[in-house]
């Protein structure tokens, strides 16, 4: 079985790196910190290379079986890795994108305090990361699952001085677990009906029995789905991701955009198995994708920190992903995963490029013409504005047509979803190049003697007026750096670029048939995504139970069945994208001053929207407050000081004497101590010997 | 090495004992009472690791047995034993003496003979209640338990001497003596009837001869038990006095106050001697569980002090054990156990971080705390690791215990399975809402004005070990699972065995010939 594969090692070297900087690195030069980082962080990518070039001679699913982690005499789970096509995408993204952030991050934070933590802590989530994909049970990927919500914690509250950041981190702690909630109600629900959490035997199981249909696979299903929207930043759990952006930039290119929250669609599409038997799950995952993606992409529209756009873009994109799972056009879906991790990474590092240079100033309003000065930055980020907004043949091009043409002909999905799918494309374009004008394009309205904490011109633009907040002067880039705005270091513009060509290509591994291509990405995938058979939609199934005729699962239209239709898609998100830019266009570049005069003249949606539709706010009084009210005043103040006090007090009262000779005993002689406890004693020895013994006589008798 | 296998167990027992009296003779002079402690702790967890080497897996009941005739009339017999339940409480009792030792080491400078003979005779104390298996003996080292106990909260409590103080001590005293002087007379109930203290005996007995009580009175007999093991775990509504001991006890007494000692009884005396009636009681168990899991966290959430946050926490902790054990699962109880060595090892942990901080800034205000992370940050980082393990983290120690009562309390029932699981996210709520006031954010007045001393090299020596554990119990618990489900599958509702008397039988049998 162990070929010389182990896969084990992919995981683990990453948690070499960790525990090597965890524990030397305080007192390490920085620059034997980042090599440690770095060669941990490569070893894995090569590993993966080398599984990549024998891939084809593997038998797959590809098992790697250790020791039992938990063990008892009706329940094991162990320490099991599996290598199948998904696994082998989702680990060449994750070593692939993640190796360059440690590139990236070498020239990023390299005048930041606690250098070596951050290493460390990045080491830390690639090791929970790559356990997480390669998991072949349920369990381990929890341990994944939560490692990387804790890594991810750390990273967010790297500036731990900052009050704003530890609780940023706290909050998706905190989130995370209320999603983790449902992924282990999910797995004893598996334990229960299943007896395992393997994935292989659980999907072995529903294979065997095509009568299984809903009930508690729909319950299991949708547990996991609170699951995912908590790790993927989904309605209703998204609200941590915005506040993430605390954390440095390349973390949240690494663990807030390319990786981590990714890992949501990720597991629904390890198990769809359950999925295909759920209708009315994945119905629930295609609603709230679109919910998600069309309200995160109206959000993005008014956000003026740039990180913070980004965090919406993410949000949204990881709503097209979740759309395409719900579709059940799970290659679609990793397709995207894909392309994103690309584009999405590049935006980020770019953003952070961009934050450099100015000094750690991330309001946009403060930015602009900034192309003259970063050119490098700005070349690659054009890349991935036009890869995001999908204009063809950048890589998200391909990736969102084959989610809303799979979205428009699956049961599931149909013309109204598609529909809530190419408007926010629309709306993604535009928030996009508004960003790009905002950032690249005008006159620069930075104040460079004070790139701190800027003073904005008066009259700048109306919607600071609106958000309240606005400066994120992010850490010690808040130092200026004294010789004005200057490109990056070499360490950051490469990844720049290599990410760049990859969200320029990235797309042209699937090129669907209707556009001439051969629809590689899908095929490769295929055996993993399709499996026990494509499910009915919700209303025919529950059609058939009320009539009792036997459960339809229809088969997938073919591919090539209809390319007029698939190019009209294809053409109408173009479209989509197109109007978007020129919006955008019009609104930041020919027209500058008409953006102000819409926010006046709609002051209530506008206001809404600048405020994220109040839901943190929302979230806080009707959730949080209440708890704390209930728990201080109710539970603590009334029951635990109130009520079980009180009955110890009555108790203690009633027993004043017993207290007084307490007292009195507590001398502080140890001798008079022993004396009383011989005392005690003896007492006790003596009512069992004729005190009780008469009795005990009797009872015997 | 096997001539050792007999005699063992007394030795065990009687270390500590022979410690304490030396200790209390001892002249005190530098750190030799402090030394002499340390060096019979050491000795004493030296010997408890005889047990594990030498424990034979393939044999259910129980091991390197002493069984001889003490007292004639009654009959009371010196009956000391092992079993796969019991083996790893017997290791933790050992292992955690040498760090309340050197938790204890500066904190305690006055009246020290007195301070490590008592913790001494308490460690004897501890380390009876899990190996006696004749009940009068059980019974005098659990009331032995008791009494160090209280004189150690009264004399060396927050503010020795203080009202306070010895208000704590006699909360304690009379919260748990109350309970045990009706355990006593359950257990002397039972010795009308049956005409022995001897655990096996009694099991025996109580189900060879199912007519020897009516129903009632066993039914009373079984609650006096339970009560009194409730009250030292303890299992909600039961706790109010734990708060007031974790704030005032020193670190060392803190430690071992709570549950190991309650949760063990329960299972072995309570789901061990009375098979049925604890099975009536479990769905009120079940609730109680869960109930203290959410109220524990909630009250945790809004507490000020952090001593008392432990305390509640502590109390949400420990009440997924109690959960375990009433399911009757063979995967509740492991968990239960296990999450009891674990619970015991990172809330020790906790509580020797929490001295070390007070030893340095003399409160547990968490108002006061600020930015210590910055200060001093290997204290932060191991208190962030510990926080890790108690809020059930996968692959730290406390994950294991939580998913396998949770898993086996949601398959005995839907509703409470899934509120206690809800603690998952409370936990980590009032946890991480603690660190962030007292170790992140900028530095606090106090912290900033006191000088910043990280951890000495005392405090690396209580510490790591139980950090290391901590990562090692999460990565390889199968080691100690395995002891432990040898030990408690009689005592569960196994598929093979349904009929829990029947069960019992067939282990009680051969266990019966080997005395």
């Amino acid at each position: 079985m162990n070929d010389g594969l182990h896969l084990w090692l992919i995981p683990v070297l990453p948690l070499v790196g960790f525990v090597l900087n965890g524990l030397l690195g305080r007192r390490s030069p920085k620059a034997l910190v980042s090599t440690i980082a770095l060669v941990f962080s490569a070893a894995p990518f090569l590993l993966v290379l080398h599984v990549y070039t024998s891939f084809s001679a593997l038998s797959l699913p590809y098992i790697e079986r250790h020791t039992s982690w938990i063990a008892t005499s009706t329940f094991h789970a162990d320490f099991a890795f599996a290598l199948d096509q998904l696994t082998l995408v989702m680990l060449l993204v994750v070593t692939g994108v993640g190796f360059l952030i440690h590139i990236y991050s070498v020239g990023y934070m390299a005048h930041e305090e606690g250098y070596w933590r951050f290493f460390a802590y990045l080491n830390l989530f690639m090791f929970f990361m790559l356990t997480l994909v390669l998991a072949e049970n349920f369990l381990l990927m929890f341990v994944g699952w939560e490692g990387v919500g804790l890594a991810s914690y750390l990273l967010i509250g790297f500036y731990f001085k900052k009050h704003s950041a530890v609780r940023a981190g706290m909050k998706a702690f905190v989130v995370n677990r209320i999603g983790d909630f449902g992924f282990l109600l999910a797995m004893f629900l598996l334990i229960i009906h299943f007896g395992t959490l393997s994935f292989i035997e659980v999907g072995s199981q529903i294979a065997q029995h095509p009568d299984w249909h809903g009930g508690v696979l729909t319950a299991i299903a949708l547990l996991l789905v609170l699951g995912a929207t908590g790790k993927s930043a989904q309605i209703p759990l998204y609200v941590w991701l915005p506040d993430a952006m605390e954390g440095p930039t390349p973390v949240s290119a690494l663990i807030h955009a390319a990786t981590m929250v990714t890992a949501g669609v990720y597991m629904v599409v390890r198990t769809h198995a359950l999925f295909d038997r759920a209708p009315l799950a994945l119905s629930v995952v295609a609603v709230i994708g679109a919910a998600t993606a069309f309200f995160a992409a109206t959000v993005g529209i008014l956000q003026t920190d740039i990180k913070r756009v980004l965090a919406y873009s993410t949000i949204s994109q990881l709503g097209y992903m979740f759309l395409a799972c719900g579709a059940a056009a799970y290659s679609a879906a990793i397709f995207h995963l894909v392309t994103h991790a690309f584009f999405k990474a590049l935006l980020f590092l770019a953003a952070g490029s961009v934050i450099h240079a100015v000094g750690g100033e991330q309001d946009m309003r403060l930015m602009g013409g900034l192309r003259r000065y970063i050119p490098v930055t700005f070349w690659t980020m054009t890349m991935a504005v036009f890869a995001i907004s999908a204009f063809p043949p950048f890589a998200g091009f391909f990736s969102k047509d084959a989610i809303l043409a799979e979205v428009f002909r699956s049961p599931n999905g149909g013309p109204l979803l598609w529909t809530v799918g190419i408007v926010t494309a629309a709306i993604t374009s535009f928030y996009m190049f508004r960003l790009w004008y905002m950032t690249f394009f005008g006159h620069l309205r930075l104040q460079r003697e004070t790139t701190h904490h800027v003073t904005l011109p008066v009259g700048l633009d109306d919607e600071l007026l609106a958000t309240g907040h606005s400066t994120n002067g992010q850490h010690a880039h808040g130092q200026p750096h004294g010789h004005g705005i200057h490109e990056s270091p070499r360490s950051m513009l490469i990844p720049l670029v290599l990410l760049a060509v990859l969200s320029v290509a990235g797309g042209w591994i699937g090129i669907p048939h209707s556009l001439g291509g051969s629809d590689r990405f899908a095929r490769f995938l295929d055996p993993v995504t399709h499996g026990t058979g494509v499910p009915a939609s919700f209303e025919q199934v529950s059609i058939a139970m009320r009539t009792g005729a036997p459960i339809p699962t229809t088969e997938p239209p073919s591919k090539l069945e209809d390319p007029q239709t698939e190019r009209m898609l294809s053409g109408c998100s173009v479209l989509a994208a197109l109007l978007g830019l020129l919006l955008a266009d019009t609104l930041y570049r020919r027209k500058p001053q008409l953006p102000a005069r819409m926010a006046a003249g709609s002051r209530a949606i506008y206001g809404l929207v600048v405020n994220k539709y109040w839901i943190d706010e929302i979230y806080g009084f009707l959730i949080v407050k209440p708890l704390l009210i209930i728990s201080r005043y109710i539970l603590w103040g009334g029951v635990d000081r109130g009520i079980i006090g009180g009955g110890g007090r009555v108790l203690a009262g009633g027993t004043q004497g017993v207290g007084a000779v307490l007292r009195r005993i507590q001398s502080g002689n140890i001798r008079s101590y022993a004396g009383w406890l011989a005392i005690g004693a003896a007492a006790i020895l003596l009512l069992a010997f004729f005190g009780f013994g008469a009795h005990i006589h009797m009872g015997v008798r | 090495m096997a001539s050792i296998d007999h005699s063992v167990l007394t030795w065990i027992l009687l270390l500590p004992a022979f410690g304490a009296v030396v200790a209390a003779l001892l002249p005190e002079r530098g750190k030799l009472v402090q030394s002499w402690t340390l060096l019979i702790a050491l000795a004493t967890f030296g010997l408890t690791l005889h047990l594990p080497a030498h424990f034979d897996y393939s044999h259910g009941g129980f091991q390197f047995e002493i069984n001889r005739l003490w007292i004639v009339s009654p009959p009371i017999r010196y009956h000391l034993g092992v079993d796969g339940l019991s083996v790893w409480l017997v290791v933790l009792t050992g292992f955690l003496a040498p760090i309340g030792v050197l938790a204890s080491w500066r904190v305690i400078d006055t009246r020290i003979k007195e301070f490590y003979s008592l913790f001494l005779l308490q460690q004897t104390a501890m380390l009876g209640v899990f190996l006696a298996l004749d009940l009068m003996v059980y019974y005098a080292f659990w009331e032995l338990s008791l009494v160090p106990m209280a004189i150690l909260i009264a004399m060396f409590g927050r503010d020795p001497g203080s009202r306070t103080s010895s208000r704590a001590a006699i909360k304690f005293f009379l919260y748990t003596f109350i309970p045990s002087a009706l355990f006593l007379v359950g257990i002397l109930a039972l010795y009308a009837r049956t005409g022995t203290f001897d655990y096996v005996e009694l099991k025996a007995a109580l189900i060879q001869n199912p007519t020897l009580f009516s129903p009632p009175a066993l039914w009373v007999i079984s609650l006096s038990f339970l009560v009194a093991f409730a009250v030292k775990v303890p299992v909600f509504p039961l706790h109010g006095w734990l708060g007031d001991v974790f704030s005032e006890a020193p670190t060392a007494m803190a430690m071992v106050v709570a549950g190991k000692l309650g949760l063990y009884s329960l299972i072995r005396f309570h789901i061990g001697l009375f098979p049925f009636e604890s099975r009536r009681v479990a769905h009120w168990m079940i609730m109680l569980a869960v109930l203290g899991i959410l109220y524990g966290a909630l009250v945790a959430l809004v507490q000020n002090d952090l001593k008392r946050l432990l305390a509640f926490g502590t109390v949400s902790s420990l009440s997924f054990c109690t959960l375990g054990i009433y399911t009757f699962a063979i995967n509740g109880l492991d968990g239960a156990v296990f999450h009891i060595l674990s619970e015991s090892i990172t809330g020790g942990a906790l509580l020797v971080l929490l001295g070390v901080m007070y030893e340095r800034y003399g409160t547990y205000d968490i108002e006061r705390y600020g930015g210590l992370a910055a200060r001093t940050p290997q204290l932060a980082t191991l208190f962030v690791v510990t926080m890790l393990a108690l809020i059930g983290l996968p692959i730290l120690n406390g994950f294991v215990g939580e998913f396998l009562t949770l898993s086996s309390g949601f398959a005995t029932s839907h509703l409470w399975g899934a509120l206690g699981t809800v603690g998952v996210i409370l936990s980590a709520a009032y946890m991480l809402w603690m660190v962030q006031r007292v170790f992140y954010g900028p530095e606090s007045p106090l912290v900033h004005r006191s000088p910043a001393h990280d951890l000495a090299p005392r405090e690396h020596l209580a510490l790591w070990p139980m950090a290391v554990l901590m990562v090692i119990m999460g990565v390889f618990s199968p080691y100690w699972i395995r002891a432990i489900d040898r030990g408690v599958h009689s005592l569960s509702n196994t598929p093979a065995l349904n009929h829990p008397g029947a069960a019992l039988l067939s282990s009680q049998s051969h266990e019966g010939e080997a005395q």
